[in-house]
C-alpha cells in the first residue's frame, strides 16, 4: 500500500520533524516500509500557469498548432504544441525554457520549421497522474506565471508499506490509521476528521433496507442528488495517483479517496436500481456480471447485496454492472457496510477475485466506521460540489456489535514481560496516543481498547505489551540474559547416534551426505524401471511427479546415482531421512527415520563391495552399541532388490534393517559396468538396542600362543557354522579366531584360521592347546570341514 | 716372535684402512681377536716360552690386542657414522607442491550449520529435540493459536496428506509437544524449558532459485517465570554472533504470527556490507532473518502451562537460509538436488 505524507499531515502536524526518520521509525514500530521512498515533485521545476493567447494551425502538420502563450513574464512566448485540446483563453501548465520534467530539461527546440520556447504539459508529463489525453485545462483562478507547485500538492513523500505486515491491523489500511501511528511516534496530536453532521438529515425519509443474513454485520446508507461535478479536483487526483489509483470520475474517485483515507470501502448505486436493499445469500447458484464486465459464478455461500430479490453487488467485493452509476443517474445510494471477514475471504478465493475492498474486509474492519465514513463522504462531496443535496436520512442497521474489550494489568506485568523498566507515565501516554482509554490507579491499569483495534487485534494483555514496546522502540531495549537456573541436558538418543554415524560415514569411509525429498520421484523412478509403491499420498500436490510419500530411501538414492553419473569411479552416498511405512492402526502415518547407504563402484568386485558395506555396518554397531550384527537371508520384496545376498540385519535378535545388491535390471539403467550395493537401517530400532558395556581385557603378563589350521570348507557352509565349532571349546583361553588366508580353486574353498590363546595366570603348554584344538578339529569334521593336508 | 707382532700390527692397520662396511669389520675382529684369531693364537703359542719371555712377550701381545680392539672399535664407530651419512645422502627431495590427495567424504551443508547452532545452544543449556515431519492439524495449527480460517491453513500453502495429516509447514509444530514434554519439570521442579528443534518444513509452492518446497528451520523455545523481550533479544544476538563468529547487530520489527505476542521480524546487520547498504541487502543495510516473539498465552495454555505464571520466547531460524548465506549458495535447489558436484565440496567446517 502506497501512502502520501501530505495526506497523513492532513491529520497530524509533523512540521519541524525529519520525515524520513519518522518513516524509518514507523518501519521499526508499526509496519514494514519498503526500501524505496519516492520524492514526488523533486524532479519538477519551472512549470507555471500560462494562458493561451492565440492558436494557429501549423501550415504543414495536421496535429501541430502554433501558440502564443502568456506565462506571466510580460511577453508572449511562441510554442509549438501537438495537444488536441488547445484553445484560446485556456490556462494550462507551461514548462518554460530551463524547466525540468524528470530527466528532461526544456530548451528552445525546432519543431517542423518553427521553434518552440517551452512546452505545454499534460498531467502525465508533470508526473501527477497517468492522464495524457491533452494538456492541462486549469480552472483555478490564479494569475499567469504562478508556479504549479503553489497551486497543487505536487511535492510529496510517498512510501510503500508491505501489505503482508498489515494482516492483523484492519485500522492501518488507511491514511488516517497511519496518521494515528505517526502521532504516537512523534508525540503529536491526532486531528479529528472533518465530517458532516448527519443528524441534520434525520427528518428525511429512510431508505428501505434490511439485513437478512448474519454475515452482514452492519449496513449504513444514504441518498444524495444533484451531483454536477464530473472531474475530481487536481489535488485529489494527485493523491490517488501517487497512491497507485487511476482517476475515473469525481464520484468513483471520491469513494476510492474515502477508502484510502479512512479505510472504509464504499459503493455508490444508482438509486433506481436499489429501491429495496436486502442483504442475503441465495440457495441456488447463478451467474452475476460485475462492473468490470466479467460474468462470475455465485454460489450459496456468497453474500449478495440485492434489490429485493435481484442481486446488485457481491458484498464486500465488487458492484454489479446493472446498478452502476450511468449518464442519466440522478440519485445515488451510498453504501458503507461491514461483513464477516472470513466469509469475504472465502468468497474472494472462490471467485479468484481480490479487490481493494475485499482486501480490507478480510482483515475484520471496525463496524463503528461505516457511519463515520458516510459523514466524511458527504463532507467532502459538499466541499467539492456545492449543489449536492442529501435526500435521505442516514439509514443504518447494526446487526453485529463487537464486545468492548477492557483489559486490566499492573506495572509488574509489563516489567516481567519486557525485562526493562518502562514508567507508568510512558505506558499511559503511549496507550492514550494510540486511542486506548486508560485509567491508572497506583500501579494498576485499566485499558479500554478502541473499536478499531478490538475486532480481533487487541484482545488480551499480551497485546498491550506489544503496543507499549513497539512505540517505546526495540532499539532502546537493554538486553540481558536470563536468570534461570541451569540443569544438565541429556542429548536425544536418536540424534546422538545420528551424529556419530554421520561422522563415521564421512570421516572413516569418505561417504557423501545428501538430502532428498520425502516423496517418491515418479519420473526418475520410471526411468529406472521402478514402480512407485502404494503409500500415503499428498492430497494437493500440484506436480504429479511428487504425489506419493516414499516408503524407502533406497529408490531415491538410486535416482541420485543416476543423476550423478560420471561423478567418480567409486563413491558412496548416505542420508538419514524420513519414510512412511503405511498407516498405523490409529490412521496416522507410520513415519520412520532411516539411515540409507548406497555404494557405487566401477573398480571393486561385487563381493568386496558388498562386504565393505557389511563391515561399515558392523563397525557402526560395534562402536556405538559394542555389539555384533547378525544376518538372515530375506526374500526380495522390491523391484530394486537382487534376490541373492539380500539380508535382514539384526541386533540382539531384533531386526534393524536390510542390506543387498542392486537388481541387474535397474543397475543396467544406472551404469552397465558398475556394482551397486545398499543398506537401509531403521534409526529408532538401532537406537533402541541396548548399548553393551565395553569389556576391557587386561593384557596378560604371559605370552600368548597362536595356532593356525588350514581347512577345506564345503560350498554353502557359512563361517558362522565354523564359529560354532570352537565357541564352547576354548576353556576361557581362546581369545579369538580369524581368517588369515583364503585359497580357492575350482574344486574347493580353503581358508587358514588363526586361533589366539592366552591366559592371565600362566604360560600355556603345547599340550593343553593341542587338546582344545583336537576338539575343535573334531567338531569341524562333524560339519564336513576337513583339515587340508 | 717380535717380528710376528710387528707383522700382525701392520697387517691389521692395512686391513682396517681398506675396510668399508661393518660386516667386513666384524670378519676382521673375528680373524684377529676371536677365539681362533691370530692374536689369540700368539697368546696360545706362548706356552713354550720361559717365564721371563712370557712376561715380556705377553705384555707386548696384550698391548697389540688392546691396540687392535681400540682401532677396530674406532673403525666401527666411523663406519656407523658413514652409514648414517649415506642414508642421509641417499634421501631424495620430494616435491611437496604436487597436489595432495584430499579425497574425502562430505556433510550436507545443512548438517554443518545445524551442528554449529546446536553446539551454541547446548552450551546455553538447551535440549535438542527430534520430531516427525508428518504432523496433525492440531500440532501444526490449532495448538499454535492459528484459527480455523487463517490463510496459513489454505491448501495452497500446506501439503495435506490423504489420511488427513500434513507435512509440517513450520518447526513451530513441535512447540506443543516440547511444552508438554518439559512442562511438568518446569512446574514441579522449577526447571526452565529450553529446547531447540532443527527440522524439515514443507510448503506447497513452486520452486525457483530462492524458493523451495522443502527446507530446514530451527525452532527455539524457552519458558520460565520471568522470560522477557530483553532476554529474547539477548539470546538471538548471542546465538547469531556465535554462528557468524562476529558481533552481529540485530533489530526487531513488529511481525504478526498468531503463536507469538508480541511477534517480531528479526533483522541482522548485512553480512556483506556491514550495514552500509549493498545489493545483497537491497541497500537497506539489514537482512531479514528470523521471525520470533513471546509465546502467545494461548499456546502456553494449550501446552499445559499457566501463562499468568510463566512467560517464554520462541524463534524459528531459517537453517537453509543461514547455510546459503554462510556458504554463498545462490540456488536453493542445489541443496536437495543430490548433486555431488555441488555438495561434495562441504567436507567439514570449523
Amino acid at each position: 500500500m502506497l501512502l502520501s505524507m501530505n495526506w497523513i499531515e492532513d491529520f497530524v502536524d509533523l512540521s519541524g520533524l525529519d520525515k524520513l526518520d519518522l518513516i524509518h521509525k514507523l518501519s521499526l514500530s508499526t509496519a514494514e516500509v519498503e526500501n524505496e521512498i519516492f520524492f514526488k515533485g523533486a524532479d519538477l521545476s519551472g512549470v507555471v500557469v500560462a494562458e493561451i493567447k492565440s492558436v494557429e494551425d501549423h501550415p504543414e502538420s495536421k496535429k501541430l498548432h502554433l501558440l502564443k502563450v502568456d506565462a506571466g513574464d510580460g511577453k508572449l512566448t511562441d510554442v509549438v504544441c501537438g495537444a488536441p485540446n488547445v484553445r484560446v483563453g485556456m490556462k494550462t501548465a507551461f514548462a518554460k525554457v530551463g524547466a525540468t520534467l524528470g530527466e528532461i530539461t526544456i530548451a528552445p527546440r525546432p519543431l517542423a520549421g518553427y521553434t518552440s520556447f517551452g512546452m505545454c504539459c499534460s498531467e502525465a508529463e508533470l508526473g501527477i497522474s497517468d492522464d495524457h489525453s491533452g494538456i492541462m485545462d486549469i480552472t483555478e483562478d490564479v494569475p499567469c506565471g504562478t508556479d504549479v507547485k503553489q497551486i497543487w500538492d505536487i511535492d510529496d513523500i510517498v512510501f510503500e508499506i508491505d501489505n503482508k505486515s498489515l494482516t492483523n491491523r484492519p485500522d492501518l489500511w488507511s491514511h488516517y490509521g497511519f496518521a494515528r501511528e505517526f502521532a504516537a511516534l512523534a508525540g503529536r496530536q491526532l486531528k479529528p476528521l472533518e465530517v458532516e453532521d448527519l443528524k441534520a438529515y434525520d427528518s428525511l425519509k429512510k431508505i428501505d433496507m434490511k439485513i437478512e443474513d448474519p454475515l452482514c454485520q452492519r449496513y449504513s446508507c444514504m441518498q444524495v442528488e444533484n451531483i454536477t461535478r464530473s472531474v475530481s479536483p487536481v489535488n485529489m487526483r494527485i493523491r490517488l495517483s501517487y497512491c497507485g489509483m487511476r482517476g475515473i470520475n469525481f464520484l468513483a474517485d471520491l469513494t476510492n479517496y474515502l477508502m484510502l483515507e479512512v479505510g472504509q470501502p464504499m459503493h455508490a448505486f444508482d438509486s433506481r436500481k436499489v429501491e429495496k436493499i436486502r442483504i442475503k445469500r441465495f440457495d441456488t447458484p447463478f451467474t452475476f456480471q460485475t462492473l468490470d464486465g466479467v460474468e462470475r459464478n455465485i454460489d450459496e455461500n456468497t453474500l449478495m447485496i440485492c434489490n429485493d430479490n435481484t442481486p446488485v453487488a457481491i458484498a464486500g467485493i465488487m458492484g454489479g454492472l446493472d446498478s452502476e452509476i450511468v449518464e442519466d443517474t440522478t440519485t445515488l445510494t451510498l453504501e458503507s457496510a461491514t461483513f464477516d471477514a472470513v466469509s469475504i475471504r472465502k468468497s474472494t478465493v472462490r471467485l479468484a477475485h481480490r479487490t481493494d475492498a475485499s482486501m480490507r474486509y478480510e482483515k475484520c474492519l471496525d463496524p463503528e466506521m461505516t457511519t463515520l465514513a458516510i459523514a466524511r463522504f458527504i463532507n467532502l462531496l459538499k466541499k467539492y460540489d456545492k449543489d449536492v443535496q442529501v435526500v435521505s436520512a442516514l439509514t443504518d442497521e447494526y446487526a453485529f456489535k463487537y464486545d468492548t474489550v477492557t483489559l486490566n494489568f499492573d506495572k509488574n506485568f509489563v516489567d516481567r514481560y519486557t525485562g526493562i523498566e518502562i514508567s507508568n507515565d510512558t505506558i499511559l501516554k503511549t496507550l492514550t496516543d494510540l486511542g486506548f482509554k486508560v485509567t491508572l490507579d497506583g500501579d494498576s491499569f485499566t485499558v479500554v481498547v478502541p473499536s478499531w483495534r478490538a475486532t480481533k487485534d487487541v484482545t488480551i494483555k499480551a497485546d498491550i505489551i506489544e503496543e507499549i514496546t513497539r512505540i517505546y522502540g526495540y532499539d532502546n531495549f537493554d538486553i540481558n540474559t536470563t536468570r534461570s537456573p541451569l540443569y544438565p541436558v541429556r542429548a536425544d538418543a536418536v540424534k546422538h547416534n545420528e551424529d556419530k554415524i554421520k561422522d563415521m560415514l564421512v570421516k572413516r569411509w569418505n561417504l557423501h551426505e545428501l538430502h532428498s525429498y520425502v516423496w517418491a520421484y515418479n519420473d526418475e523412478m520410471k526411468d529406472l524401471g521402478l514402480p512407485v509403491e502404494d503409500n500415503v499420498r499428498l492430497a494437493n500436490a500440484t506436480n504429479p511427479n511428487i504425489e506419493t510419500i516414499r516408503n524407502s530411501i533406497i529408490p531415491t538414492q538410486l535416482c541420485q546415482l543416476k543423476a550423478n553419473a560420471g561423478y567418480a569411479p567409486d563413491y558412496g552416498i548416505f542420508e538419514i531421512g524420513r519414510v512412511v511405512k503405511g498407516l498405523k492402526a490409529d490412521g496416522l502415518c507410520n513415519e520412520q527415520k532411516m539411515l540409507c547407504i548406497t555404494l557405487f563402484s566401477k573398480t571393486k568386485n561385487i563381493r568386496d563391495l558388498y562386504l565393505e558395506l557389511r563391515d561399515m555396518l558392523a563397525i557402526i554397531a560395534g562402536d556405538i552399541k559394542h555389539k555384533s550384527l547378525s544376518y538372515k537371508a530375506a526374500e526380495p520384496a522390491h523391484a530394486f532388490e537382487h534376490p541373492v545376498n539380500l539380508n535382514k540385519i539384526y541386533i540382539d535378535g531384533e531386526e534393524i534393517g536390510t542390506m543387498g545388491i542392486l537388481h541387474p535390471a535397474v543397475l543396467k539403467k544406472i551404469d552397465k559396468k558398475a556394482n551397486v550395493v545398499f543398506a537401509e537401517i531403521n534409526m529408532s530400532a538401532f537406537t533402541d538396542a541396548e548399548t553393551a558395556p565395553i569389556v576391557y581385557d587386561e593384557p596378560s603378563k604371559f605370552p600368548g600362543v597362536s595356532y593356525d589350521i588350514s581347512v577345506e570348507v564345503p560350498s554353502g557352509t557359512l563361517f558362522e557354522a565354523l564359529e560354532n565349532c570352537w565357541q564352547a571349546e576354548g576353556n576361557g583361553l581362546l581369545k579369538g579366531a580369524r581368517i588369515v588366508d583364503t585359497y580357492d580353486t575350482e574344486e574347493f574353498h580353503s581358508i587358514t584360521i588363526r586361533f589366539e590363546f592366552s591366559s592371565s595366570e600362566r604360560t600355556l603348554s603345547g599340550a593343553e592347546i593341542g587338546e582344545i584344538m583336537d576338539k575343535v578339529i573334531a567338531n569341524l569334521a562333524n560339519i564336513g570341514v576337513t583339515l587340508r593336508s | 716372535m717380535e717380528n710376528q707382532i710387528i707383522a700382525l700390527r701392520n697387517e691389521i692397520t692395512g686391513k682396517l684402512s681398506e675396510v668399508t662396511d661393518l660386516s667386513e669389520l666384524d670378519a676382521i675382529r673375528v680373524a684377529y681377536l676371536g677365539k681362533k684369531g691370530s692374536i689369540t693364537a700368539l697368546l696360545k703359542g706362548m706356552k713354550d716360552l720361559s717365564v721371563e719371555e712370557k712376561k715380556s712377550f705377553g705384555a707386548k701381545v696384550n698391548e697389540l690386542k688392546e691396540e687392535a680392539t681400540e682401532a677396530i672399535d674406532k673403525k666401527a664407530l666411523e663406519l656407523k657414522e658413514q652409514e648414517i651419512q649415506r642414508e642421509l645422502d641417499s634421501m631424495p627431495v620430494f616435491d611437496v607442491t604436487t597436489p595432495a590427495n584430499t579425497d574425502r567424504g562430505s556433510y550436507h551443508p545443512i548438517t554443518l550449520v545445524q551442528r554449529q547452532c546446536e553446539a551454541i545452544f547446548r552450551t546455553m543449556g538447551f535440549a535438542i529435540i527430534d520430531y516427525p515431519e508428518i504432523v496433525t492439524d492440531y500440532e501444526c495449527f490449532e495448538a499454535l493459536n492459528i484459527p480455523k480460517h487463517h490463510p496459513a491453513r489454505d491448501m495452497q500453502d500446506t501439503y495435506y496428506l490423504d489420511n488427513g495429516q500434513l507435512l509440517k509447514s513450520h518447526t513451530s509444530a513441535a512447540q506443543n509437544a516440547i511444552l508438554k514434554k518439559y512442562g511438568k519439570a518446569l512446574v514441579e521442579k522449577g526447571e526452565p524449558i529450553r529446547a531447540i528443534f532443527p527440522g524439515r518444513c514443507f510448503r506447497n509452492e513452486a520452486t525457483d532459485a530462492c524458493h523451495e518446497n522443502t527446507f530446514f528451520q530451527m525452532e527455539g523455545v524457552m519458558v520460565d517465570k520471568d522470560i522477557s523481550i530483553s532476554n529474547l533479544i539477548y539470546f538471538m544476538k548471542t546465538m547469531l554472533s556465535e554462528v557468524f563468529r562476529k558481533d552481529i547487530k540485530v533489530r526487531l520489527r513488529p511481525g504478526f504470527f498468531p503463536f507469538v505476542e508480541p511477534g517480531f521480524e528479526l533483522d541482522i546487520s548485512c553480512l556483506i556490507c556491514g550495514g552500509e547498504g549493498c545489493p545483497s541487502c537491497k541497500q537497506s543495510g539489514w537482512l531479514e532473518l528470523c521471525p520470533c516473539g513471546m509465546i502467545h498465552p494461548n499456546v502456553l495454555k494449550e501446552g499445559g502451562i499457566d501463562p499468568e505464571q510463566y512467560t517464554g520466547f520462541a524463534f524459528g531460524l531459517g537453517l537453509t537460509r543461514l547455510a546459503m548465506m554462510k556458504y554463498g549458495v545462490k540456488d536453493i535447489r542445489n541443496l536437495n538436488s543430490g548433486s555431488l558436484k555441488a555438495l561434495a565440496q562441504f567436507t567439514d567446517d570449523e
